[in-house]
């Protein structure tokens, strides 16, 4: 289908994982697109491997399931990569799993996109972005929460969504929920992230 | 209508505020309690009329249900799961009480072993109670669900309570966009319950409580609790037809998919039979004439949509996401028990099991499933049942094990020298 992309999010507990999921759901309702986030965990515990999902359409979606064959994966805490995160409710498998051969990973980390494609052990036709989130976060926000830069880095690789439906998006939402030095400094995360992300 | 990013526990939180419920006994268990949390702070915030109360149990929390709709007051509750059959017996005696109210059930397997993703053990234990049974299987749904059930429940010729089922984590935890209709509109649709006969006040004590009886009237008001599910079919489809009127979507007993030229159907319930939809559309882009059948009421079973549905179909694959152990899947039971003498020339049935505490239903094995279904009609015999597992599954089940026991073996051998 045109215009229809799995995105799969790695991450850990208290990391804001499932709050993007449903930024990025949001978003693409106000561009107008049918969207579904979900996040699967298992027992509530901080530090657990979490996993989230978005699908957006110009499309009705139908399937309500886990996203198993992702063209975007982000990965928000890099010391996953290499587990196998299977085990309780989890399918069995890796960030990698299920993929698609041109698929896109975007990676929290300070190190270079050619790094990470050997960790990850991608195919050459998968591409691979990275993007400093953790420490984009701590200027911006003034704490460890790499979500929204990696939103900002997943709009400009990817182009799923606009940059200014994200920030609007999010200023509508969420201005009567955070304080406005909270709410700059995701913005300013979010620009930062967008502007930060590097490929190959 | 503006619509809004909603989890299936939003919807569901939703539905209870646009009925304007005034009581919501509540207790707290995964993958519900959002619900009751939306709630709360709706409450709390003053957004939403009515009164919370957080019971010991769920056990008490539909007693109090139960109770507070016996004297004539609109009522919504949720649960999920083990919670529900904590309270089982209460279920089977607030509906032997006739009290009309809306409970909303988050699927989630039973244990042991413990799960917190979906399967309809939990849901399907509640069948034979009296409660009858929507299943949800879109967020959107959940909502449109909850105001059909009290229309259901509430109706005179019914008097009943409701469940409405959606699955864990499916729909619980999955955001969609949902339309939250107006509220002078949802007050048309439905309006305040009218309780006829049934009041209490605290200045005219009665008793509703009923002595102990022997066979004859204790029969009586167990045939006149099937006698009302019974009715609930036919109140349920005019129901519908107000719905479609109203919000401009329909709410069909059961939802057909593809079915008018197919000669082989999928049917299911709830969330994962959207992945059979999409099967479907898969499968009839390789040229196969397949549909899906998904009944949204359960319970009363509404026998007359079926039939009328897959006759002249060659085939039938029912996919349960239930084990009745020693027996197998409780829909295809029902169905069969349906469609046998009913038709002539009736189609070949297949029992098909998957699902189980949230596993995933591939792509692939719907194709499978097809095939199967296609050779036993062909052969016009019923296949046996099967418990779909794949090989990399046993695989990995079989690797669990080898280090479990390892672990065994090595914990065993700590003791032992301790021991020495």
């Amino acid at each position: 289908m045109e215009g229809y992309i799995e995105i799969r999010w790695h991450g850990r507990a208290q990391q804001g994982v499932v709050t993007a999921a449903k930024l990025l759901g949001e978003t693409g309702l106000f561009e107008g697109k049918y969207v579904q986030a979900f996040p699967e965990f298992g027992p509530e515990r901080m530090g657990a491997p979490v996993k989230a999902y978005n699908r957006l359409s110009d499309e009705q979606i139908k399937m309500h399931c886990q996203v198993t064959a992702p063209s975007v994966v982000l990965i928000v805490d890099p010391t996953l990569i290499g587990m196998d995160l299977a085990g309780g409710m989890e399918t069995s498998g890796g960030v990698t799993e299920g993929a698609l051969e041109d698929g896109i990973f975007i990676v929290n980390t300070p190190h270079a996109p050619s790094e990470m494609r050997k960790k990850l052990e991608l195919l050459p036709t998968q591409k691979v972005f990275t993007v400093d989130a953790a420490h984009i976060s701590i200027d911006t926000i003034g704490r460890l929460l790499p979500n929204t830069p990696m939103l900002g880095a997943l709009t400009k690789v990817t182009g799923i969504i606009e940059f200014d439906s994200l920030i609007s998006n999010f200023k509508d939402n969420y201005s009567k929920k955070f304080s406005e030095k909270i709410l700059n400094g995701n913005v300013d995360a979010m620009k930062r992230g967008f502007e930060e992300v590097k490929g190959e | 209508m503006k619509r809004r990013l909603l989890t299936g526990n939003g919807a569901a939180a939703w539905g209870a505020r646009l009925a304007n419920v005034d009581y919501v006994p509540a207790f707290p268990i995964t993958p519900q309690t959002e619900i009751i949390e939306t709630l709360g702070s709706w409450i709390d915030s003053k957004e939403m009329a009515g009164r919370m109360v957080t019971l010991e149990s769920e056990h008490s929390m539909v007693t109090a249900a139960g109770a507070a709709a016996a004297t004539g007051v609109r009522v919504f509750t949720a649960t999920s799961s083990q919670g529900l059959l904590y309270a089982m017996e209460m279920l089977y005696t607030v509906a032997g009480w006739r009290a009309p109210f809306v409970m909303v059930n988050v699927s989630r397997g039973l244990s042991a072993p413990i799960t917190l993703e979906p399967d309809h053990n939990d849901i399907l234990a509640a069948r034979d109670s009296g409660f009858l049974q929507i299943h949800a299987a879109t967020c959107q749904e959940v909502l449109d669900s909850v105001l059909m059930a009290y229309r259901l429940s509430e109706d005179a010729r019914v008097r009943l309570p409701v469940i409405v089922n959606l699955d864990g984590f499916y729909l619980s935890f999955t955001r969609e966009p949902v339309e939250v209709p107006k509220e002078d509109k949802v007050l048309s649709f439905l309006p305040p319950f009218d309780p006829e006969n049934i009041r209490f006040r605290a200045s005219t004590p009665i008793s509703q409580a009923v002595a102990v009886l022997g066979g004859g009237p204790y029969s009586y008001f167990r045939y006149e609790t099937h006698l009302a599910a019974l009715n609930a079919l036919s109140v349920f489809d005019e129901i519908s037809v107000e719905f479609g009127r109203f919000f401009g979507r329909s709410f069909d007993a059961v939802e057909a998919y593809r079915t008018e030229d197919a000669e082989f159907v999928f049917v299911m319930m709830g969330s994962f039979a959207t992945k059979a939809k999409e099967a479907t559309d898969r499968l009839r882009e390789a040229g196969w004439l397949v549909g899906l059948v998904r009944p949204k009421l359960f319970r009363p079973f509404p026998k007359e949509h079926f039939l009328k549905l897959l006759k002249g179909k060659k085939g039938i694959a029912v996919i349960d996401q239930n084990i009745s152990m020693g027996k197998g899947g409780v829909l295809y039971t029902e169905l069969a028990s349906v469609l046998y003498g009913s038709l002539d020339d009736g189609p070949v049935m297949a029992s098909f099991i998957g699902g189980l505490g949230g596993r995933d239903i591939s792509s692939e094995e719907f194709f499978e499933i097809a095939k199967v279904i296609r050779r036993a009609a062909e052969e016009g015999k019923a296949p046996p049942p099967r418990l779909l597992y794949t090989e990399e599954e046993l695989r990995e089940m079989r690797k669990l094990q080898v280090i479990a026991n390892a672990e065994r073996n090595q914990a065993g051998k700590r003791v032992g020298k301790k021991d020495e």
